[in-house]
């Protein structure tokens, strides 16, 4: 028993093992902070799966075209936020209900994905390079795990930290959750709240398009349709694990990144644990979290935006 | 039993209804596919859409093909195999485990309409039942396997334990004995057969613990991708997957499934064809071994000459004694190997593998 834990911290210790992970959740991250930004200015756009997927598949495409991660990277991104454009016209010029836009959306990207990559599965790519940092990659342990990731991933960490910055250190942050939280209010003080949000949804489509393309352009360097595989999922999930504040969203996307990943590598190991205890415990971690976050509400409690996913028709 | 993206097939649906109306009286024989993935996957679905194009240049100028793609297993199946029925497809293919049900329970409504399942085991007078024997090619990879590995340590990347997989396992395991008698496998159950980035995780994990040969029962080509990023080696499955790791993949298995779709539409055109159950290998060419390559020209003759003996009948993978995992020798009921029946039922692995079956 005790050997059996030694060889699982063993594991979780090791640089690859960590490196693995920071790849693994990094889509979920990405896709996760734009869908943070989009639910705080009060949209649930549940339509993040065919975001991304579409960036997987124009982003691949792109790149293959043009041999170029940025090209490819910057057209997922474009991919995302033209499919998010779609559900902001709908939804907030239109104001149809989001749940059932974003669901639409959805299988949309899907079958849309699956048509624009249709001429490019089974082609290659060169994979992102990844960046290493003169003399900082060189330092022990720290050195690959830090400074050693592709582009993607240094991304997802300025990502996190501007979205941080945005929301709680700029008078603009304050504006948009103020939006999220109390649309007539916000209204009546003369703030553009359908302009506001249809900002937030195109960033929030921008950031699963980006999350999308990370998966044919850096993880696995291949399109197929249907590659995301309920990622988009994970990262609205995530959303609410992190009770929408973009610190616990980073620990969130990396717990579940490393639970993920811990299940596969200790079936390596041999140790006998049933692999169905394994798979439970992304599962079992995030029900353990969400009890955590509800014994502090008191304390630091849940942002959950008030006015999130109810239509807002301007009186005038 | 592949689940796959939710997508449903409503739009072909239409498509096809509308092809109907506004086809040509032309009496061709209308002959129908239903596949589980797109036909992208690069894997399963896509190889039967091979079988069908090839199926087209042979037979163009007697019959017309449709296929659905991204048909749900379950009710939406039962609807999209009626609507090739009713459109007046005369023999249909449904191309994946989980249709065999629907398959069966429409086939009863229209007898005149042959039916092919694949990978199922129940039949009617105007059901036919098709399936690879895929064991035969991974006994050869395990041979092979063994030979190319320098820790002795194999990595095995599995979706979710039906019988099919774990007799890949075991033919797996008992060719690499052969070679290499204390060899070990270190198996990674996925939990799905397509998820590319779950996919290369597992085989990451694999790599980092010290398996130098990848193999897997899953769809996506992420495996060997990692295999070439880390300089090991892997199996391609389904397809030939040498684009992907030109200098990692030792031989593939293929599905060929193009001379057994051309036979039975024969079959229909010619009136003869009988509700039969087909479980075709190597000798067949139901199952095809990729090219050998990136490997010694030792290692290349003793996967031909395998190859050949199964081919030939003188080299069962199965061959009695099979001893399980608990040293229990198993019945052998097909004389000097294991029968079909205990091979498609197969619920236990064999002496060596290091592993528990999930639920057992």
């Amino acid at each position: 028993m005790l050997d059996a834990l030694g060889q699982i911290l063993g594991l979780i210790f090791s640089v690859n093992f960590i490196l693995t992970v920071i790849t693994a959740s990094t889509p979920l991250l990405l896709a996760a902070s734009g869908e943070l930004v989009a639910e705080r200015s009060g949209v649930l756009n549940l339509g993040v799966e065919g975001m991304m997927i579409m960036g997987a598949a124009c982003g691949f495409a792109a790149a293959y075209v043009s041999d170029s991660t940025i090209v490819g990277a910057l057209c997922g991104i474009l991919a995302g936020a033209a499919m998010a454009a779609i559900f902001a016209f709908l939804t907030l010029g239109l104001a149809v209900n989001q749940v059932a836009t974003g669901l639409a959306l959805t299988i949309l990207g899907t079958g849309l994905s699956g048509l624009i990559g249709a001429g490019f599965v089974g082609m290659r790519i060169t994979p992102a390079p990844q960046l290493y940092l003169p003399v900082l990659t060189g330092l022990p342990v720290v050195g690959r795990i830090l400074f050693g990731q592709d582009a993607f991933v240094y991304f997802s960490f300025a990502l996190i930290i501007g979205i941080w910055l945005f929301l709680y250190r700029t008078r603009s942050g304050l504006i948009l959750r103020a939006v999220g939280d109390n649309h007539v209010s916000a209204h009546a003080l003369g703030y553009p709240v359908l302009k506001i949000r249809m900002l937030a949804v195109l960033f929030g489509g921008g950031c699963a398009g980006l999350a999308g393309a990370f998966l044919p352009l850096a993880y696995t360097p291949f399109f197929i349709p249907g590659m995301t595989a309920g990622r988009g999922w994970i990262a609205l999930a995530l959303v609410v694990f992190a009770s929408w504040r973009p610190g616990r969203l980073v620990a969130g996307a990396y717990l579940f990144g490393a639970v993920t990943f811990l299940q596969l590598s200790v079936q390596g190991l041999g140790l006998g644990i049933p692999p169905q205890v394994m798979s439970s415990l992304p599962y079992l971690a995030t029900v353990v979290v969400l009890v955590l976050i509800s014994r502090t509400r008191g304390a630091s409690g849940s942002a959950a935006p008030a006015s999130l996913g109810v239509v807002f028709v301007p009186d005038r | 039993m592949k689940n796959r993206i939710v997508v449903v097939a409503a739009a072909a649906i239409f498509a096809v209804a509308a092809a109907t109306l506004a086809a040509p009286a032309a009496e061709k024989l209308k002959v129908g596919f239903i596949y589980l993935g797109p036909v992208g996957d690069f894997g399963w679905t896509y190889q039967h859409e091979i079988g069908r194009q090839n199926l087209v240049k042979a037979l163009g100028d007697k019959i017309d093909t449709t296929y659905l793609e991204n048909v749900n297993e379950g009710p939406d199946s039962e609807r999209s195999i009626e609507q090739l029925a009713r459109t007046g497809h005369k023999l249909i293919f449904t191309t994946s485990f989980g249709y065999m049900d629907p398959t069966i329970k429409v086939a009863a409504k229209y007898p005149k309409v042959d039916f092919e399942h694949a990978t199922g085991f129940k039949r009617a007078a105007n059901v036919s039942t098709y399936s690879g024997r895929f064991y035969e090619g991974r006994y050869i990879q395990g041979m092979i396997a063994a030979k190319m590995s320098k820790t002795g340590v194999l990595g095995y990347i599995v979706s979710f334990p039906i019988p099919e997989v774990i007799s890949g396992i075991n033919a797996t395991i008992l060719g690499a004995q052969t070679v290499n008698p204390n060899i070990k496998v270190k198996i990674i159950w996925v939990s799905t057969w397509f998820d590319p980035g779950k996919e290369a995780d597992a085989a990451k994990a694999l790599a980092d613990q010290g398996a130098d040969v990848l193999m897997q029962h899953t769809d996506s080509p992420a495996a060997m991708q990692i295999a070439a990023q880390r300089g090991i080696y892997a199996f391609g499955q389904d397809s030939d997957m040498i684009k992907f790791g030109p200098k990692s993949q030792l031989t593939a298995i293929i599905d060929n499934w193009a001379p057994y779709y051309i036979q039975r539409t024969n079959d229909v055109l010619n009136d003869s064809w009988k509700s039969t159950d087909t479980w075709g290998g190597l000798k067949s060419t139901l199952v095809v071994m990729a090219p050998y390559t990136n490997m010694p020209d030792d290692v290349k003759k003793l996967a031909s000459d395998t190859e050949a003996a199964i081919k030939a009948g003188t080299l069962h993978p199965f061959k009695c004694p099979v001893v399980d995992q608990d040293g229990k020798t198993v019945e052998c009921k097909g004389g000097d190997h294991l029968d079909d029946g205990q091979i498609l039922s197969m619920n236990f692995y064999v002496k060596g593998v290091d592993d528990k079956i999930p639920g057992k």
